[in-house]
């Protein structure tokens, strides 16, 4: 099986597409890596949906239970920042204030449906923010792994796992590509370094047009 | 209803004490149960019949939580919502607004047997008010009219559900006179809340 990118390299390349000034959500789980990636000319505004816009690193030292992010992590709370209740915080979010969410995606279909909630085996599920998020942030980029743990593609023509969301997302990053939605399906825009175009679309369960590719610039 | 997001702003002592109260068949509303939290001793003693939450169960399997297996043997009832949707339902509960239409869920499990209303070219859903009987909420400073302040990200959910129950009860950290509280700074004020309580706060750590 063709190897790809971390998931902190596929963070870095998430972070790529930030730009300066942009309030951005970050899905629990690899998005949340995207943080630590961001290139330094570049300052955005992350906004967390338990209810605070501006907030920084990590941190380990002087633990707050009160001042934590969506994922339950103690983080820096930075100048300019604000704090505020669940639904000003989703009002905010389905208001459309929101430029940038990325979030994580068990699958992704050719026209852009995400599903990234519900194992269907497994069942009960965990929905947070993220249906919130798909519908209402400007741009939704998705960080994921190119296939399942069992090798199958988990970008595909149609999902076959409860939808998150219908025609939201609009880049794929993955540890393979960087696929973008378009109105006529998926476009191969990237591939990882030593990966071949033929390889990701074998690994791809959705057609891709595959005109203008390049390598990932890591 | 249970105000608190994770570790902020929840109701630890509240929880422990509706714990020892032994009352069952309980409906709760909160935004997460069964990821490790407090709520789960409710779980342990069999008091809840039916959960509202948008987190309930870790999509990545893992430890499972009291919640988890009552769900799993059908012995407890679950009512997932994607998280702005419990919020605002809880807004509107408090409001006086009985439903409003919106765009999340649209083409979801969530929008099974909902009315679905297209306006101006795109689709909604409709979604009704949540309200509660009781509202067991954290806040960080109360004066004696129930003016409440928070800490942090401790606001999340008991700033909507101090609005929205009968009976509301708040924990706090510290209770002060009337006139002592800048009227500036007063996020929930005093007139929707019916009890306070003065308590040390508990300790709680998330685990990943």
């Amino acid at each position: 099986m063709v190897s790809g990118l971390s998931r902190e390299l596929i963070a870095l390349r998430v972070a790529r597409e930030l730009r300066d000034g942009q309030v951005v959500n970050l899905g629990i789980g690899l998005p949340t890596l995207v943080a630590n990636f961001l290139p330094a000319r570049v300052r955005v505004v992350l906004q967390a949906e338990n209810g605070i816009l501006g907030y920084g690193a990590v941190k380990d030292a002087d633990y707050d239970q009160d001042v934590i992010n969506a994922g339950g992590q103690p983080v820096e709370i930075l100048a300019g920042a604000s704090f505020f209740s669940s639904d000003q915080s989703f009002a905010m979010i389905r208001g459309g204030h929101i430029d940038v969410a990325v979030l994580g995606g068990l699958q992704v279909s050719a026209r852009g449906d995400l599903a990234n909630w519900l194992v269907p085996a497994r069942g009960g599920g965990s929905i947070g923010g993220a249906m919130d998020l798909a519908t209402g942030a400007r741009r939704l980029i998705v960080a994921m792994e190119h296939r399942t743990r069992g090798g199958h593609p988990r970008i595909l023509a149609h999902c076959t796992y409860p939808l998150t969301a219908e025609r939201c997302v609009k880049l794929i990053v993955t540890d393979l590509a960087v696929i973008e939605v378009t109105t006529d399906g998926l476009a191969l825009r990237e591939v990882a370094p030593g990966v071949s175009v033929a390889e990701v679309v074998a690994q791809t369960g959705a057609p891709l047009t595959t005109d203008a590719v390049r390598e990932m610039h890591l | 209803m249970f105000g608190g997001f994770v570790s902020a702003g929840t109701p630890t002592n509240l929880i422990r004490a509706l714990a020892r109260t032994g009352v069952s068949g309980l409906t709760g509303i909160a935004n997460n149960i069964g990821l490790g939290d407090e709520l789960d001793i409710l779980n342990e003693r069999r008091q809840l019949a039916t959960f509202i939450a948008s987190f309930a169960i870790r999509a990545s399997g893992g430890r499972r939580s009291c919640f988890e297996e009552l769900y799993r043997q059908g012995l407890v009832a679950l009512e997932l919502v994607p998280q702005g949707t419990l919020a605002e339902r809880i807004r509107a509960g408090g409001a006086g607004i009985p439903a409003f239409y919106t765009k999340t869920g649209v083409g979801t499990p969530v929008a099974d047997g909902k009315e679905v209303r297209e306006l101006d070219g795109e689709r909604y859903l409709m979604e009704t008010a949540l309200t509660a009987d009781y509202a067991l909420l954290k806040a960080h400073q109360a004066d004696t009219f129930g003016n409440l302040t928070y800490r942090g990200a401790g606001r999340n959910f008991n700033v909507p559900m101090a609005t929205a129950a009968r009976t509301v009860i708040v924990e706090v950290d510290e209770i002060v006179e009337v006139g002592t509280l800048d009227p500036e700074l007063i996020v929930t004020p005093g007139v929707y809340v019916d009890r306070i309580v003065r308590c040390a706060t508990v300790p709680v750590r998330w685990e990943q």
